[in-house]
């Protein structure tokens, strides 16, 4: 990256929005510069000019009526045209076609899911379109979060108990990155990963690439998100392995071991086929209800020691989603 | 001014009303029972510094651990609590009350030619009343500490492990030491005025610290109520901010900016205050334009209240409220154009003295212009859409409120220092710490408007590598900035170990509270003054009150 690219103020534009986003941004921050240079170097002017000198006195400030109203008056009008076209590009922002096609996201501590018109759901990544107007629905689990895309000029809060929209048309293919734009906490510890290496979950993890495709891609990937992901050499996954896959992208690895090792919610080993003690002192067998049930009200049958604190996942994985990584806590037993 | 008081009457318990007030009592006793409005502003001035270098601190080690991706210094979860209590601490226990309590308790008194504020056992209560609320806030610290954000935000403040409560409690008791304050204010002002002080010739600091009370007064109770209702839900679940049980997350923005948009207007407007008045006196001129930058105090009090939603753009709020308080927003940009517009027309055919203090007032020119014009930027709806909750905010409220009010607060230390310490400072010395301070504050917050709009969001632990370098230079600008501040504090301590005596008016200022020793006696004034002139009424002021007791070979490099 040479240096005239680190003061470039504003990413590459991928939506329809950038073009009037731009040029507004620009608008302002060319004004902006004009004003600054007049009003400072006509005050630096005049600490110069007229420094003080021995036996020179300051003359009496009078008065200008003109001049004041003149520099009242005018950056109203200034004012005036800026809130009109921020307004504009805000409705523009806010309205998006009547073929929009619907994304619905859902954000927790700390991953996304998203979920397509089909059923099939991808978590904190998603793939999109190229020249489709696609709005997303919002919601939170549990937090405030928001979604951003930098390269598209869009962000809105998702807010738990609400639904919130934001539309965009992406004008060009690659990858993208989307932001978490609302503070949202931090796992009080990092999580040790399959390879062996630390990582901190949060706020600042919960992003992740849109993935924009051409229309000839689109339909493929959406077929495909209905089966299980395939192996480079296009064997598909075993319920048991996009179980594996989904318990790092689901982020479960944040609050449960597959080693043994107690975190803020039990272990995935050795589980699978034996009794459990429950908060309420009751028993129970860990079986494949017993750990759907875990997955979507996981507040129900809390194990003793452990704190209800664990989000539903109602809603954001498929049935077959949900068998998998069921399968893959009995292929710990 | 020379002669004594008369001894009538000794209501001040055996004190001479004619000492100096530094001396006049001895003893700790003394100051912590003091009902004299100097040394309970000197009190507050120890405490607000003591937060700020707290509050600093705190700002180093953010920038220590973001100077690089990854853990640096600190793990995800302590870094929260690092950037929330630099917000909290900055905010609520240095900003708010630093100029009013440090400066305007001092100053406010003798500029309205009164013996002290109105309600002088209000004064010591609300300085008590700082310190408690200080002192909670420090236990929550050391009791698991804050990782909200100071914003507080529900559902995550209501749900989170953290010592919220003790900390909104703490926030919750310095709002009465804010409101007591400016209650007192406004009485003195009203009620306790010199004769010939009629409202037109009220210094403009006493103006802004008028506009500034009107504000705690009215904004500052909403807080506490919102913090008080944040504390019930999270003790008693109400549920008027979570979602779970049927309230409204969104509510409690509403409620949090209705008080902290006031808020910034309380901090900005004393700063603007002391401004006017460094411009004036290092340009040997009154302001230009007098009576607007009186009204656009007031007008910024009033408009303030009415431009919340401006924080709330991507919140959820109604697309209607979005709109209007994007309009209200543009409005409240013109009553501070007009203050930049007036400070530099003062320049015009004054004599300029580029004291440390008038670098301050110039600095604060420069840079509240630069936030004041990002903010541009950020009133313009579908601009702010972009650029909400990333680094651009972060810089631009740095801006306005270090760039602005920091450095209206030093220049108004260094400024009134000989009048409250009795001696002078070392001048080579503290231009040299405003060099470091003003390129440290630059290279800190320049690099963040370009990184906040490139896509940087705020609040972050860690980023992608794309940001790495602006990350970098930032924080190498922290660590220039904090050379400066450690540099003022040895010009300082030098001046009051060391510092040569102070004649009474050091600057030839023709301000009201410059017609004092310096340092002033108990009872500011041997009798009470009659005002007869305007305080920047430098042709109408006689030789003797610009230049009292000044040093002969001094009096000939100034006009």
């Amino acid at each position: 990256m040479n240096s005239t690219d680190l003061m470039k103020q504003l990413p590459a534009q991928w939506s329809t929005f950038g073009p009037g986003y731009d040029w507004l941004f620009y608008f302002i921050y060319w004004m902006s510069v004009v004003l600054f240079v007049g009003i400072i170097g006509t005050a630096i002017y005049f600490v110069v000019k007229y420094r003080r000198q021995p036996g020179v006195k300051a003359e009496p400030t009078g008065h200008n009526l003109v001049m004041e109203l003149a520099w009242t008056v005018a950056p109203v009008v200034l004012l005036v045209l800026l809130f009109h076209w921020g307004f504009a590009g805000y409705v523009s922002l806010t309205t998006p076609p009547p073929d929009a096609m619907d994304i619905r996201v859902r954000a927790r501590k700390w991953s996304w899911d998203f979920e397509y018109p089909n059923g099939g759901h991808t978590a904190n990544e998603v793939t999109i379109p190229v020249n489709r107007p696609v709005r997303f629905v919002l919601s939170a689990e549990d937090v405030l979060h928001s979604m951003y895309i930098p390269a598209f000029r869009v962000k809105r809060d998702a807010v738990p108990g609400m639904y919130s929209t934001l539309w965009f048309q992406a004008t060009h293919t690659g990858d993208t990155r989307f932001f978490c734009a609302e503070y949202c906490g931090a796992a009080d510890e990092p999580v040790t990963q399959p390879d062996g290496t630390q990582r901190d979950t949060g706020h600042f993890s919960m992003n992740g690439l849109v993935h924009i495709v051409p229309q000839a891609r689109w339909s493929t990937f959406l077929e495909g998100i209905l089966r299980a992901p395939t192996h480079p050499d296009g064997r598909e996954f075993t319920a048991a392995e996009w179980g594996e896959q989904l318990y790092t992208q689901q982020n479960c690895n944040t609050c449960h071991s597959v080693n043994g090792s107690p975190m803020t919610g039990p272990t995935w080993q050795h589980i699978f086929g034996h009794e459990a003690a429950l908060a309420d002192g009751t028993r129970v067998m860990v079986d494949e209800n017993y750990l759907r049930r875990s997955i979507l009200e996981p507040n129900a049958q809390v194990v003793q020691g452990f704190n209800p604190v664990m989000p539903s996942y109602q809603g954001s994985l498929t049935d077959r989603q949900l068998d998998a990584l069921i399968a893959y806590i009995r292929s710990l037993r | 001014m020379a002669t004594e008081v008369e001894h009538a009457a000794d209501p001040h318990g055996g004190i001479d009303p004619n000492e100096n007030y530094l001396i006049a009592g001895k003893g700790i006793w003394s100051w912590l029972s003091t009902l004299d409005h100097k040394r309970i502003g000197v009190m507050y001035l120890i405490s607000v510094i003591l937060a700020f270098f707290l509050g600093g601190m705190f700002a180093l080690l953010i920038r220590l651990e973001l100077l690089t991706p990854g853990r640096t210094i600190m793990g995800a979860a302590t870094y929260n609590r690092v950037f929330t209590l630099h917000g909290a601490i900055m905010v609520f226990l240095f900003i708010i009350p630093s100029i009013p309590a440090a400066m305007g308790n001092f100053v406010l008194p003798i500029m309205v030619g009164a013996k002290d504020v109105a309600f002088p056992r209000l004064n010591l209560m609300s300085f008590y009343i700082y310190v408690i609320g200080a002192i909670f806030c420090l236990f929550s610290i050391v009791s698991g500490a804050v990782d909200t954000g100071w914003t507080f935000y529900t559902p995550y403040s209501t749900t989170s492990s953290s010592s919220v409560v003790s900390m909104t409690l703490g926030v919750f008791i310095l709002g009465f030491s804010s409101i007591l304050t400016g209650l007192n204010f406004i009485v003195t002002i009203h009620k306790l005025r010199a004769p010939g002080l009629h409202w037109r010739r009220l210094p403009l600091f006493v103006w802004g610290m008028y506009a500034t009370s009107v504000i705690q007064v009215l904004a500052t109770p909403v807080l506490a109520i919102t913090l008080a209702l944040l504390a019930m839900e999270k003790v008693l679940g109400l549920g008027i901010f979570d979602a779970s049980l049927g309230g409204d997350p969104v509510l409690f923005q509403h409620f949090f900016w209705f008080y902290s948009h006031p808020a910034v207007y309380i901090m900005i407007v004393p700063g603007m205050a002391i401004v006017s008045e460094l411009f004036a006196t290092f340009s040997r001129r009154a302001v230009f334009g007098y009576f607007a930058i009186a009204m656009s105090s007031l007008g910024l009090a009033l408009l303030g209240f009415l431009v919340w939603g401006h924080h709330m753009f991507t919140s959820g709020q109604s697309e209607f409220a979005t709109m209007v308080f994007s309009g209200l927003t543009m409005l409240v940009a013109i009553p501070s154009g007009v203050k930049v517009f007036n400070w530099t027309a003062t320049l015009y055919k004054g004599s300029i003295w580029l004291t440390t203090p008038m670098l301050y007032a110039l600095s604060f020119l420069v840079l509240f212009t630069i936030g004041g014009l990002t903010g541009l930027f950020l009133g313009t709806l579908s601009v702010d859409i972009h650029l909400h909750d990333t680094y651009f905010v972060v810089a631009h409220f740095h801006y306005v409120m270090m760039g602005g009010t920091v450095m209206g607060f030093l220049g108004g230390l260094l400024y009134w220092w000989p009048k409250i310490t009795g001696k002078l400072y070392n001048e080579p010395a503290a231009k040299v710490s405003w060099a470091f301070i003003f390129v440290g504050f630059n290279a800190v917050f320049i690099a963040q408007f370009i990184m906040g709009s490139r896509g940087m969001p705020r609040r972050y632990y860690d980023y992608v590598p794309e940001f790495r370098p602006y990350h970098a230079f930032s924080t190498y600008g922290s660590w220039v900035l904090a050379v400066g501040f450690f540099i003022l504090a040895g010009v300082l301590i030098q001046s009051l170990l060391k510092g040569a005596k102070s004649p009474p008016n050091p600057w030839g200022s023709a301000g009201f509270e410059w017609n004092t020793s310096s340092p002033p006696i108990f009872s500011n004034f041997a009798e009470t003054p009659v005002i007869t002139r305007g305080p920047y009424d430098y042709h109408e002021a006689t030789e003797e009150e610009l230049f009292d007791g000044f040093p002969e070979d001094f009096k000939k490099t100034v006009s």
